[in-house]
């Protein structure tokens, strides 16, 4: 409990120095949002909105930095982004709230479907080793050699197209308003298919080698050979004794990828005009949309943060050796 | 003397395959009888461990035994080959009727796991009917038989100590009261008085309960004062097998002479001690003949052409013993018995 309580005090220390750079990095950079805005609107601002523009991107120049450092923490408690100018007048924080389920659903359940799907190849693969599973080795470790956004491209040339059934663009189909009903989930999950596919070909083969090669470390222990000598069945030695060993390192490795989910897979989203976080950043990016851009970044950081934190927990739930007495 | 539990017929292990294989154990004849301690010793290499290997169908691969056969003799049913059993009539040989104690006191058991689960799963596999509530109240009972107490059911193996866990091993190689234990160097880890209080409590036990042991050690001391009868390893083969005593006071191997003057005797004469010399032979490339011949001071002239075949030499101590040496030519080789 009290390496919990550590490892929190860690993160929430962390979390403060990301949140305070993430505060700093756009006052650091050349130009500011209100420029580039004025910019935009090509001289049709009166001095009075200017004026009020930057109230509201607390870049007010009567204040302190410090104060303005306050008021960024206040409004950071109230979920308060700032307001995008790339969608403006929407708040950053909707902007992010719509784009944010696309990305989850998308890469997150393809993550846990690589994962679950790459480990357990991994335990046969090494588990027998010398066998057929060995054969899947050098075909997926090929596929992951290959980035994944050229993969989505390859894919998209050969796949998609106007009379295929892969769409190659879009996250549902743009007759359709997002609502849960049989019209848009059956689009959703149709156009979710060629991304999905893509990462999961260029990610499970990492799963499988380091599953594999575990196995195979694993397999030398004494222990399992005690476990042959005492008559066990071969699934409870593959399973109980040598898998659940071997699984610890792939654990945390899991974790760390549920922490790239949202700011992970920015070039397939990119690549399927999906219209996830990653894209989002990306129209930001082209926009100088500071605001948006600052809080794309916060929720990849917590979530990098979180993560970790799952991490260690998960740790100390598989692993008895990691938890300390008392 | 007491009937056998356990034969070891002209077995031989090698580990790989073709011309490039190692010949790890060869043409070993070995017979374990009902309730003795059989000690079996060696320099590291000499193939002792690859036999325990080898007699319960352990080898990893390489390991592949070649020949031979080990009759095991159930205590109410007619004996059978090991080497013959199908896989599912191993599992359930295994341990029930042979149970081993590793090397690696302290990688032997499994992490991650209670020493209760470790305890318990043996029970579950082998008696599946077993209720839960009787398989932990075996566990518990055989923890206190090793003397350690009930409540460290819950803990996990890295909060024993090393003495502990060699002991919660033996303890789990008891559970199902095996005819036979083979100890493959059981306290190498441990220190000297840890030793001598775990195998002073394993010659208790054994009495007590009346399994067999082989016991493996290039401890040639302990040996001497642990079992009823030792048989040397050299190069892969059986040397000289005989009574615990008689190997003490009259060894007729040079080898086993060797190994017997390399530790200091604790009461009598003061004697010195001499190390072998030369060092032990490569199993890939072994010497023609009797391959302790380039170390041996007594070697002659059919040393070093013609294997020694072990059988009972011409002492007039002969009965009971045995020897693989031109020295001591055999009247009758073992494998003829």
């Amino acid at each position: 409990m009290k390496y919990i309580l550590q490892r929190l005090a860690f993160y929430l220390f962390t979390a403060w120095a990301a949140i305070t750079l993430n505060f700093f990095i756009p006052r650091l950079v050349p130009g500011d949002p209100v420029q580039s805005l004025i910019t935009k609107y090509q001289g049709q601002l009166s001095t009075k909105s200017i004026q009020s523009l930057y109230v509201l991107f607390g870049l007010d120049k009567d204040k302190s930095l410090w104060s303005q450092y306050i008021d960024y923490w206040k409004q950071l408690f109230h979920g308060d982004l700032g307001l995008s100018f790339t969608f403006f007048p929407a708040p950053v924080s909707q902007v992010i709230g719509q784009a944010l389920p696309w990305t989850l659903l998308l890469v997150g359940i393809t993550t846990v479907i690589s994962f679950v799907l790459g480990t357990s190849l991994g335990v046969v693969a090494g588990w027998r080793r010398g066998s057929w599973a060995d054969g899947l080795l050098p075909v997926t470790t090929f596929f992951s050699s290959v980035p994944y956004f050229w993969l989505g491209i390859i894919a998209i040339y050969l796949l998609a197209g106007p009379d295929s059934f892969f769409p190659s663009s879009g996250g549902f189909d743009s007759g359709l308003v997002p609502a849960w009903d049989q019209y848009f989930i059956p689009s959703a999950i149709q156009h979710s298919l060629l991304p999905a596919l893509t990462i999961l070909i260029s990610s499970v083969s990492g799963w499988i080698l380091s599953m594999r090669n575990m196995m195979v470390t694993v397999s030398s222990e004494d222990y399992i050979t005690v476990a042959h000598a005492k008559g066990l069945p071969e699934r409870r030695v593959a399973v109980a004794y040598a898998a659940r060993n071997a699984l610890l390192p792939n654990i945390s490795g899991f974790a760390l990828a549920l922490g790239f989910i949202v700011g992970g897979t920015l070039l397939v989203e990119i690549v399927f005009s999906y219209p996830g976080l990653g894209y989002t950043l990306l129209q930001g990016l082209g926009a100088k949309d500071y605001p948006l851009m600052q809080g794309v970044f916060l929720v990849i950081t917590i979530s990098v943060l979180v993560a970790n934190l799952l991490a260690d927990i998960a740790y100390l739930l598989l692993d008895p050796r990691t938890r300390k007495e008392g | 003397m007491a009937e056998p539990v356990l034969e070891i017929r002209n077995l031989n292990v090698d580990y790989g395959l073709g011309d490039k294989a190692v010949h790890a154990v060869r043409d070993v004849n070995l017979t374990l009888h009902r309730g003795e301690v059989l000690g079996l010793a060696g320099e590291s290499g000499s193939g002792k461990s690859t036999l325990a290997y080898g007699l319960t169908r352990l080898l990893a691969p390489p390991g592949v035994i070649t020949g031979g056969e080990v009759v095991y003799h159930p205590s109410s049913a007619a004996a059978y080959d090991v080497l013959g059993l199908s896989d599912q009539q191993l599992r359930a040989w295994r341990w029930a009727e042979t149970a081993i104690v590793f090397q690696g006191a302290m990688n032997s058991l499994n992490p991650v796991h209670k020493i209760s689960t470790q305890l318990t799963d043996v029970l579950k596999a082998h008696d599946p009917k077993m209720s839960e509530h009787s398989r932990n109240a075996r566990a518990r009972e055989m923890l206190k038989l090793v003397g350690i107490s009930a409540d460290r059911m819950g803990a996990y193996p890295h909060q024993l100590s090393g003495g502990m866990r060699q002991r919660v091993m033996i303890g789990m190689a008891l559970i199902l009261q095996p005819q036979v234990v083979i100890m493959d160097e059981p306290t190498t880890a441990l220190d000297v008085v840890m030793q001598r209080q775990i195998l002073g409590q394993l010659i208790e036990l054994r009495e007590r309960l009346g399994f067999s042991v082989i016991f493996i050690t290039h401890d040639l001391s302990l040996l001497v004062e642990f079992s009823n009868r030792i048989a040397i390893m050299y190069g892969g083969r059986i040397v000289e097998e005989a009574p615990a005593a008689t190997i003490y006071r009259d060894a007729l191997h040079p080898y086993s002479k060797g190994l017997l003057s390399s530790f200091p005797a604790l009461r009598g004469p003061k004697r010195e001690l001499a190390g072998i010399p030369g060092s032990p032979p490569d199993l890939a490339g072994m010497p023609t003949g009797c391959s302790f011949h380039p170390r041996c001071p007594k070697a002659f002239e059919p040393c070093s052409t013609a294997i020694p075949v072990l059988g009972r030499p011409d002492t007039p101590d002969g009965a009971g013993r045995s020897v693989a040496c031109w020295l001591h030519p055999a009247e009758q080789p073992v494998s003829a018995v």
